[in-house]
């Protein structure tokens, strides 16, 4: 076999596919992403035909010219391929995890198959962008304006582009991602891809010594305790380093959950626990020198459990007499309870002149980042541990890790490399501290690395949550009283159980006046799959039943929904209110939300986009959603800016990019601040060797804080750069010592941003289907500091919550097995499933503590998305659907039960 | 799906196993086959248990295969994808789907077989790159629901030949898939190739699929044929377990192919890929509108 023009080193196993072979071999371009020929992440090319790598027997490939993103371009130069060259001007990445397979798949297109992406992308899956910049790159459409969307001398700016700062500032214009040209090559690093840096060494970001493999022996019931764990057979196996159980478990508890504040998550998890609470959590570790003998042991590790009665929802673990999670810890089954009441609720009933009661369901999600969970960890030459891990938030992982371990603080060091894809799965700590157990166990490297059906079995979701709306209104349309019951299902362990809930009831709540409002949530343990943090972190439950049920009262009242709503929305100058009494820490100045109704309501009245086809229901909906820019309680965040030897400087920032793009804005900020050039930036991310204490990436801080401290850095150092050119140090030819300035910032001023969706839908009563006709999303986001990428964060927000809208469900059985462990059975959205949609940049707004002005965009794009959905097929068929998702099943057999005789 | 074909005629249980029947396995892998110790040419090689025959491969390797220990691969036979005479068409158990999809045929008669076939390989879930390797006999012998290869089979009369340890027999490709993963293959039998009858391959063919998302999994395909003597059949897949066939000896009017189909009592899949209530609707749906093609 030749692999990119060489011959390959050594003989692929028997059984092995060609993916990790040629991974084997150093060709990290060659992503896993799913391991059953669904994604497309590991696309290469057999004598130039195009392959998902992860299901072609490798042995086929003897005799064969193998092809991977890192030889594409061969003989032009690294980059130089046209499909490269157009994923750049699009931008069309975002973590940049699948992109390798999307253009080695691009790269082969007929015009035929041109002509047809639907089809022809249907394998290749982006959590991120959307596709409208994969689209958009694939059919040779730029993004990124030359020039940097600066306008030359007499243009008129170029549309989409609104300069934050001064005029020629890089602050404001659509300038590209700094590890584009990294992640177009494959050389981008992420976090098992343990080979050569592209920038040269890191510093200690390589294990010094090929790692051991480690494989979970996970539970087979809902409830159980485990008697006893025989690891004799498993030990016998040639490579079978050690079998870790709990006895071998740190007695500390903690919370897979991480936040800045340690105690907003209850204690309740073990390393390895003698008690089960889910199908599938993690019983015993099988550490050996290769993944087959690590298989291998784990297929002899006997484990004897009794099993015990258990309860797989939240109506059943709230009954009376219901077998009990964490007896003492959470009385009930209890996690978290809120009830909070403002004004007289009976009173503002009784002053209405309609009420809309209804209940609504939003189910269990799984995140799908392309990059499954992993870690990698060893011992430097100093001793300390290292943990090299796909994280959101290293530093609280490296906090955590110390206390669980019992380690001083700066005995443990975390880094994260390039994170392929996160939405909330990844402030969680799920890998690091097993692989922590067997480096300390062993003394040696040890990685893990979960399989695409460990993240559907167990790592987290979203929270399942049942939520019933009362809403009164005057006939004016004055919202008289609003009440919300909310019942979370947090499932075994309560990582995020309270703060999901709690942010579950604060911006859906605070975003309508209501003189008179009742509040009641519970979080509830169940025996299933734990629920986690989720884009939107509790709000798109609760903002699809308000949002559904703001349009029936509405209705009933004979009132425009766009019109009802800005009657009654938050405006600017306004005291939130969550109706716990407590005075609100958040400004409402520079709000946009009623500025984004008006762009959305304009957008649908043009009827841009399709028509409804001959026979079909059509209508349009619309929703909104605010989000508080940062979590409540403060989010330290430090960055370091210094120059660099060589010239330039470097942006030091303890957070990590996930696919948020937050490096790209990063660079801005610290160019503008410095006066120089973007490229003479470099930014360095998520190592806690580099920065002291940030709170990492969560709560859509990468910009509103990291992006602060950033500029409050470099800020400093352009103050010391001044000062030293003052006193006339430095200016000779050579600088003695380069400078270097901390910058922090700690995240407790916030304000909050908005977003408005709306979409004209058609929908075919004969076969369910709904079909997006026109869908706009109009987002307050401040100060746009990079219109390119805000234009993307949205497009791919939108695509992750229509996902979640249309098509996918996390499926648990009765028992509390997770039924939906693949990508086939779990239908993310492709190119084909997605409309393209307008998204519209509030002008008039500008945040009073973001940078420039800006707000924060990762997580408020999903929240309006279903609800504005719903609206829609409601308008369109007047049915009101409470549930997601929105199948075309369930709409058919709504829709006939409805129209049927009776009813 | 990536599953279109693969290494056919595994042991059943193992098909059923990979199907996610058994979620008691829990931590299962879908990575390398790491019991797997040999590949060898399936020329050469004489069927032992813990033997898988290795198609594309598009299934093998995207399931766990926890009792498999050798490859036995079928490429080595070298057959012609697909080959014809004035009595019809022989395509191999290793012709891919992106062979099937591009071939034309000599005979001019065969053209709506041609275009048939191209819409039941793009009703595969997997992409084009799968297309690419994912094999016809696989798809037929992993022996899903939504199988593609099963739809055009049985829709056409097709024959289906295997080769079993000395001997070697046919049979209706209708008959062949008997269930959700399941089939008649015996323990080691090799399914060689498909043949389908000239009558079939220049009859007025129509089809129909349907699934949850545009580009999704077949929850419903309703394939049908009517030969110049007004012989109509009418097969439905992906809804059903196996595959339903409706024979009339004239193109019946849609209540008689519904009372059809109705008499055969089908059981319609629930699953993740569409409910069972959706499926029955629409699979009577999809009936009418083929019916009114093939009379247009």
């Amino acid at each position: 076999m030749r692999v990119n023009g060489s011959p390959a080193d050594g003989e692929p196993r028997p059984g092995q596919c060609l993916r990790t072979f040629l991974r084997e071999q150093g060709w990290f371009g060659v992503k896993k992403g799913c391991d059953a020929g669904d994604c497309g992440a590991c696309t290469v090319h057999v004598d130039g035909v195009p392959v998902h790598s992860c299901v072609y027997p490798a042995a086929r490939a003897r005799g064969r010219e193998v092809t991977t993103i890192e030889g594409l371009a061969a003989g032009q130069g690294p980059g130089a391929h046209p499909v490269q060259a157009a994923f750049l001007a699009a931008q069309g990445f975002q973590c940049g995890f699948c992109t390798p397979g999307m253009i080695m798949t691009a790269a082969v297109l007929s015009p035929e198959q041109r002509a047809d992406l639907p089809r022809s992308l249907k394998g290749s899956i982006c959590r991120c962008t959307g596709y409208g910049a994969i689209e958009d790159a694939v059919s040779g459409t730029a993004r990124l304006i030359p020039n940097g969307g600066v306008p030359a001398p007499g243009e008129p700016a170029p549309p989409g582009t609104g300069p934050a700062g001064t005029t020629g500032s890089p602050a404001g214009q659509g300038l590209g991602a700094p590890a584009g040209p990294q992640i177009v090559t494959g050389a981008a690093r992420f976090t098992l891809d343990l080979g050569p840096e592209p920038g040269g060494d890191a510093g200690g970001h390589l294990p010094p010594a090929p790692p051991l493999h480690l494989k979970l022996v996970r539970a087979p019931h809902a409830h159980a305790w485990i008697r006893s764990v025989d690891a004799a057979a498993a030990l016998r196996v040639p490579g079978v380093v050690a079998v870790l159980t709990y006895a071998d478990s740190p007695a500390r508890k903690f919370s897979t959950a991480r936040h800045h504040n340690p105690d907003d998550d209850p204690c309740d998890t073990l390393v390895l626990d003698r008690t089960v609470r889910f199908h599938g959590q993690r019983v015993a570790v099988v550490v050996a020198e290769s993944v087959a003998a690590a298989e291998a042991g784990r297929a002899l590790v006997r484990v004897d459990y009794e099993a015990l009665p258990a309860v797989t929802s939240a109506a059943a673990a709230l009954a009376p007499g219901a077998p009990q999670l964490h007896p003492g810890l959470a009385p009930g089954n209890v996690c978290a309870s809120a009830d909070r009441a403002t004004g007289d609720l009976d009173a503002g009933f009784a002053a209405a002149g309609a009420v809309y009661q209804g209940t609504f369901r939003a189910q269990r999600v799984q995140h799908v980042a392309l990059e499954t969970h992993a870690a990698v960890g060893w011992l430097d030459s100093g001793g300390r541990l290292v943990l090299r891990t796909s994280t959101q938030v290293p530093f609280l992982t490296r906090d955590e890790l110390a206390r669980v371990f019992g380690l001083d603080r700066d005995r443990v060091r975390v880094i994260a490399k390039r994170v392929g894809g996160g939405f909330g799965g990844k402030q969680e700590l799920l890998t690091e501290d097993v692989v922590a157990l067997a480096v300390l166990r062993t003394g040696r490297p040890a990685q893990l690395e979960f399989t695409r059906e460990e993240q559907f079995t167990a790592t987290t979701t979203r929270h399942p949550v049942e939520v019933t709306v009362r809403l009164g209104a005057a006939g004016d349309g004055t919202l008289t009283a609003f009440a919300l019951a909310v019942t979370a299902d947090t499932g075994a362990y309560g990582n995020h159980g309270p703060g999901v809930m709690y942010h579950a009831v604060e911006e859906a709540v605070t975003a309508y006046r209501c003189p008179n409002k009742r509040v009641r949530a519970r979080s509830v343990y169940t025996n299933t799959v734990p629920a986690g943090a989720f884009r939107g972190y509790g709000l798109s439950q609760t903002v699809f039943a308000v949002e559904s049920a703001v349009d029936e009262l509405a209705a009933a009242l004979g009132l425009d929904p766009v019109e009802f709503r800005r009657r009654n929305l938050l405006r600017e100058g306004d005291a939130p209110d969550n109706a716990s009494g407590e005075p609100a820490d958040v400004s409402t100045a520079g709000l946009g939300v009623i500025e984004c109704l008006d762009l959305v309501e304009k957008a649908l009245a043009t009827g841009r986009g399709e028509v409804a086809p001959d026979g079909w229901l059509s209508g349009t909906g619309v929703a909104v959603a605010l989000l508080d820019t940062i979590p409540p309680g403060g989010h330290p965040g430090r960055a370091r800016v210094a120059e660099r030897p060589d010239g330039g400087y470097a942006v030091y920032v303890g957070t990590a990019e996930f696919g948020n793009g937050t490096a790209t804005v990063h660079r801005q900020l610290v160019a503008d601040a410095l006066g120089c050039a973007p490229a003479d930036v470099l930014v360095v991310s998520s190592d806690t060797d580099r920065t002291g204490h940030d709170t990492g990436a969560y709560g859509s801080t990468g910009i509103v804080v990291a992006g602060t401290a950033a500029v409050r850095a470099a800020r400093a150092l352009a103050d010391a750069i001044a000062a030293r050119a003052a006193s006339g140090a430095g200016a000779g030819a050579a600088v003695e010592k380069p400078l270097e300035a901390d910058g922090f910032c700690d995240g407790l001023s916030r304000s909050v941003s908005a977003a408005a969706h709306g979409f004209r839908v058609a929908v075919c009563p004969g076969t369910g289907e709904v079909r997006i006709l026109q869908s706009v999303q109009a987002v307050d986001a401040g100060t746009v500091l990079n219109p390119v990428q805000l234009r993307g964060q949205v497009e791919g927000g939108v695509a992750q919550a229509l996902g979640a809208a249309l098509f996918e469900e996390v499926r648990v059985s009765a028992a509390g097995v997770v039924t939906t462990r693949a990508l086939r059975e779990y239908h993310v959205p492709v190119l084909a499933d997605l409309p393209r949609t307008e998204v519209l940049f509030c002008s008039g707004t500008a945040d009073p503590y973001g940078p420039h002005g800006a707000k924060p965009m990762s997580e408020a794009p999903f929240n309006p998305v279903a609800p504005a959905l719903a609206n829609a097929l409601r308008d369109a068929t007047g049915v009101r659907f409470t549930s997601t998702p929105l199948r075309r099943d369930v709409v058919y057999t709504t829709l006939r039960e409805r129209s049927s005789p009776g009813n | 799906m990536a599953a279109g074909g693969t290494g056919q005629v595994f042991p059943r249980n193992i098909v059923a196993a990979a199907w996610g029947h058994d979620h008691e396995r829990a931590g299962a892998d879908r990575v390398d086959l790491n019991t797997v110790t040999e590949f060898a040419p399936a020329t050469e090689a004489t069927w032992r248990d813990g033997d898988a025959w290795l198609g594309g491969g598009t299934f093998l390797f995207s399931q766990p295969q926890p009792g498999v220990t050798r490859l036995l691969d079928l490429a080595a036979f070298d057959w012609s994808p697909v080959t014809e005479d004035a009595d019809g068409v022989a395509i191999a158990a290793t012709c891919t789907f992106a062979e099937l999809a591009r071939w034309r045929p000599s005979h001019a008669a065969f053209a709506p077989f041609a275009a048939l076939a191209a819409r039941c390989c793009h009703a595969l879930l997997g992409s084009f790159k799968v297309h690419n390797v994912a094999t016809v006999g696989g798809n037929l012998c992993l022996s899903l629901p939504a199988g593609p290869v099963t739809a055009l089979a049985s829709t056409m009369d097709g024959v289906v030949l295997l080769r079993g340890r000395g001997e070697s027999r046919g049979m209706p490709a209708a008959d062949f898939v008997t269930g959700d993963g399941r089939n008649a293959l015996r323990p080691g039998e090799l399914l060689t190739r498909l043949w389908l009858p000239a009558a079939s391959l220049s009859a007025r063919t129509a089809f129909r699929q349907l699934s949850l998302s545009p580009a999704g999994r077949s929850a419903v395909l309703v394939a049908g044929r009517r030969d110049r003597f007004a012989d109509t059949v009418v097969t439905v897949t992906a809804s059903t377990p196996r595959p339903v066939c409706l024979r009339f000896p004239a193109p019946p009017t849609p209540a008689e192919a519904v009372a059809a189909l109705d008499a055969q009592r089908p059981e319609y899949l629930d699953d993740v890929h569409g409910n069972a209530a959706w499926r029955a609707a629409m699979t009577r749906r999809l009936i009418g509108e083929v019916l009114a093609e093939l009379a247009s």
